[in-house]
């Protein structure tokens, strides 16, 4: 088989690159998605506050899913569901992305792409990753996992639950499984701030009276057969457990909602130069990868918090790569500025622009590394201060971004004498 | 009355399964666990030593050199992973070389093929990432790696096939010495299933193989239960080391080993700690962080990739060798006991040896029509693209990917669950197909298993449970009064 485009993934990234794409006028696009439906994990949130930016209302997670399938549909893009991609290569010679999927249906074929859009999502990081002792009974859930359960099968993972990690997902299962009629004791976590938004905060945890245990983590897990109960502890200022200050709480389950890393095994196996801070693919302006033609959006690139981001960046990748197939993407002329992140600031999306292909404005969006209050963002180009922001508080779990002028940073390239021209994006004091 | 039961579905009462399945015996192996595979012979190195660690002349050695030769028989003939990588046992300081060359020498009147010491140089080219402080290393090249939980399963399989009986979530109470009417003596078992005469009794119960031998004999035996704690790391980490990376024992105490692992992660451990109680396989903070620093003192840079940490239970018994052989005061009673490290390795030779000692007691005929092969699920993940699709052409699920991080598919896991001495649980169907072993620990795919399981076995979801009585998942649907 052969298309033009290959759309790898069809949640809220593979979905908006698409009809973006389909939009600059690219007709020949399939999406590969592993799910038996369109929407990803979009169909297990079903809690609102989603499209507010998007859609200026608030929509649940399926309903703001099907805003985007129903413009698939329309614009008759074709999909192939409960089908996963298991590899993706690169022919050097040709520029052919050569991806390798199956499904009970077809069997294992290959596709021949001129561009792919990895658009995986992420995972949740396992209680592995986080090495907390104990034993490993049945009942330690992550948070999606949780959610699927409840909202997908309307199944209860458990009565009395302790949640471990203050990440979006897992405030929005504190307020989910009171609901249902589960008792949650409390949300430890192990950073001195959380890891969730602000408002998620207030909405699933104070509203129901759940206490956020910053400073704290689980230091053991009690229960052979299934979870008997945790000892969460205060962790001090290098999060190492204080002693003395365990405290056991009876339980039958454990959810964890520690973090999410970017999917991106195939983009490895591709060869695509992966950024080590965000666990994402390296990106210039057009969200292109280190591989001409394949291009990265959503989650896989970097985690975001809201969907409506998601979108666009997604619109984005997909515009540039019908480019791409139209011819329009060679970067002839113009300068390349590379991105430094540093003081405070952890990476940036993109990390190289090159000027010739840069919109009007872009986008550069990024996380700081710890949380900040009253302090400034301050970006320098070549040296020169091109803006400066103050900012009341900057958190790890709220991402941030900036616009930048094309004409602006011309304005200034232009007068510089550096040759190789360098973006700097900083925290610093008022 | 039974011809042989044997306490344990472990690797050894499973070796000793298989090999008595030679015979045209009557044999019950009963396990109080839900499935084979469950105590020590699931968490542990999974290293097939060589053979020079132990003492000439203990039956540690004697099986170690022996269980050797036979795993690398025995592989391709029942279908399980196993790989000759090698190992070296590092001297990370100029002193250790003579404790290199006392193992030299001990292996070789181990009668350990190929073994040699090497200086850094050779060292380096064999394993760019070894420490910069390793002075040489004892190279043993028939070290291996192996999945002890399908070789556990492959004995257990093959010996069911061949008509053995597995009896599991039965747990022996108490057994009891008895006399026929022809003066023969016979045992008497009561279980948590009811009763069960057996002919013979053989003790293969791991952690617990102390409290049975001592229920039959006056010369007793103690067993420890030692736990090792156990640092497994991401297929990314998998080639960061090649062979098997022991230290040389030191002031210390015993090193931390660090190995790929025969499906290409990293893993490094264990811990030696003695324990009480023989269910404890927790972890602890400490013990995983005495894992990574000390495994680190083997390697330049240790990945810290964790995807799990674990812990097993060794059966150290006092006297620190196997207890092997008919107990002195209790006939018909065959001990397998204090098997610990190199035990993974020596099951088979265990296997072997027990089955001689039961063939001199009950001189059975052999069987005509033993089936001494076995084969494992087929791997999509470790298919070629050929053999995918001939899968696929056959049976269509296994197209239908459930676990995405190790590729297992819905067509593995119905084997698992349906075949010989089918997966029962999630933890099952896990040591049978790597579903859930990857990256993300089962959190996509045990959603997708569970009703696979339900469906097959004819079961709710609310049933299926993790690994035995009482580790269930779902408590019930939502709306219900929980």
């Amino acid at each position: 088989m052969k298309r033009d485009l290959v759309i790898i993934g069809g949640g809220p990234a593979g979905l908006a690159a698409a009809v973006s794409a389909r939009k600059e006028g690219l007709e020949d696009i399939l999406i590969i998605e592993r799910d038996i439906r369109l929407g990803g994990i979009l169909n297990q949130c079903i809690h609102n506050g989603f499209g507010l930016h998007t859609f200026k209302e608030e929509l649940t997670g399926p309903e703001y899913a099907d805003r985007f399938i129903r413009q698939v549909e329309e614009a008759k893009i074709p999909y192939l569901l409960d089908t996963m991609a298991v590899d993706v290569s690169y022919d050097e010679k040709n520029g052919e992305k050569i991806i390798t999927a199956m499904n009970s249906e077809d069997g294992l074929f290959t596709i021949n792409a001129r561009a792919v859009i990895l658009a995986m999502g992420c995972r949740e990081r396992p209680r592995g990753a986080l090495n907390i002792p104990g034993y490993r009974p049945a009942g330690i859930y992550s948070a999606g996992t949780a959610q699927y359960y409840v909202n997908m099968e309307g199944r209860m993972p458990g009565k009395r639950v302790v949640i471990l990690g203050s990440g979006d997902i897992g405030l929005i299962m504190a307020r989910r499984m009171t609901c249902e009629g589960a008792k949650v004791l409390c949300v430890a976590e192990l950073q001195p701030y959380s890891g969730g938004l602000k408002r998620n905060i207030v909405q699933c945890l104070d509203d129901f009276g759940i206490p956020l245990l910053l400073s704290h983590t689980v230091v053991d897990i009690k229960g052979k057969r299934r979870v008997e109960g945790v000892t969460i502890a205060e962790v001090d200022e290098n999060r190492k457990p204080i002693p003395g200050s365990e405290v056991f709480y009876e339980c039958d389950t454990l959810l964890l909602s520690c973090g999410l890393i970017p999917e991106n095994e195939l983009s490895k196996g591709l060869g695509v130069n992966i950024n080590p801070v965000t666990g994402g693919a390296l990106v210039n302006e057009s969200l292109e990868t280190s591989i001409p033609g394949v291009y990265a959006c959503g989650n896989v690139l970097h985690v975001h918090d809201l969907v409506d981001y998601v979108s666009g960046e997604a619109s984005d990748a997909g515009r540039n790569a019908a480019r791409y197939i139209a011819g329009n993407a060679s970067d002839a002329e113009g300068y390349v500025i590379r991105i430094k992140t540093e003081n405070g600031v952890r990476y940036s999306v993109p990390s190289v622009v090159r000027t010739g292909l840069m919109p009007d404005t872009l986008t550069v969006r990024f996380r700081v590394g710890n949380e900040y209050r009253d302090k400034n963002l301050v970006v320098y180009l070549d040296g020169k201060q091109l803006m400066k922001l103050p900012k009341r508080i900057m958190a790890p779990g709220e991402m941030e971004q900036i616009i930048l002028v094309k004409s602006k940073a011309l304005e200034i390239i232009s007068a510089s004498d550096m040759a190789d021209h360098e973006l700097v994006i900083r925290v610093e004091d008022k | 009355m039974t011809d042989v039961t044997i306490i344990g579905a472990g690797v050894t009462g499973s070796a000793i399964a298989r090999e008595l399945s030679r015979y045209d015996l009557e044999i019950t192996v009963l396990e109080k666990e839900s499935d084979v595979c469950e105590g020590t012979s699931k968490a542990n190195s999974g290293i097939v030593h060589s053979g020079y660690d132990a003492k000439p002349g203990t039956l540690k050695a004697k099986f170690n050199v022996e269980g050797n030769r036979l795993i690398h028989e025995l592989s391709p003939l029942l279908d399980f992973p196993f790989r000759e990588n090698g190992s070296l046992v590092l001297a990370l300081e100029e002193e250790g070389r003579v404790g290199l060359e006392e193992l030299l020498e001990r292996g070789q009147k181990n009668g350990v093929p190929g073994l040699r010491i090497i200086e850094r140089d050779e060292l380096k080219t064999l394993e760019p990432n070894v420490s910069d402080s390793a002075v040489c290393a004892l190279f043993a090249p028939t070290g291996g790696i192996v999945c002890p939980f399908n070789m556990n399963i492959a004995f257990a399989e093959n010996a069911a096939d061949n008509g053995v009986s597995f009896s599991f979530d039965t747990e022996v109470i108490s057994i009891e010495k008895k006399t026929d009417e022809g003066g023969g003596t016979y045992y008497h078992l009561e279980t948590s299933k009811g009763t069960e005469d057996t002919r013979l009794l053989i003790n293969a119960a791991g952690v617990y193989a102390d409290v049975f031998h001592n229920m039959v004999s006056e010369k007793k035996i103690h067993i420890t239960p030692r736990k090792g704690q156990y640092v497994l790391m991401d297929k990314t980490a998998g080639e960061y080391v090649s062979h098997t990376l022991f230290q040389l024992p030191t002031k210390l105490g015993k090193g931390i080993l660090v190995t790929p692992t025969v499906h290409g992660n990293l893993m490094v451990g264990p811990t030696a700690e003695n324990c009480e109680d023989p269910e404890d396989t927790s972890t602890t903070a400490d013990g995983l962080e005495t894992v990574l620093s000390r495994g680190a003192f083997s390697v330049e840079s240790l990945p810290r990739m964790i995807i799990t940490s674990f812990a097993g239970l060794r059966a150290h018994e006092d006297g620190g060798d196997f207890i092997i052989g008919e107990a002195c005061d209790a006939p018909g009673f065959i001990d397998a006991a204090g098997i610990e490290s190199p035990g993974l390795t020596a099951a088979p030779a265990i296997g072997v040896y027990v089955a001689d000692i039961v063939r001199n007691i009950l001189k059975p005929e052999e069987k005509k029509d033993f089936i001494q092969v076995r084969k494992g699920i087929p791997s999509m993940a470790l298919s070629s693209d050929e053999e995918k699709a001939a899968l696929i052409a056959e049976d269509p699920s296994y197209a239908h990917v459930i676990c995405r991080c190790e590729l297992v598919t819905e067509g593995e896991i119905r084997n698992a669950i349906t075949r010989t001495l089918g997966a029962t649980t999630v933890d099952g169907v896990k040591r049978r197909t790597r579903a859930g072993m990857g990256r993300c620990q089962a959190g996509f795919c045990l959603a997708r298993t569970i009703p696979i399981l339900a469906q097959l076995l004819g079961k709710s979801e609310e049933e299926i449970e993790k690994s035995g009585s009482g580790s269930y998942y779902v408590r019930g649907n939502i709306g219900d009064d929980l």
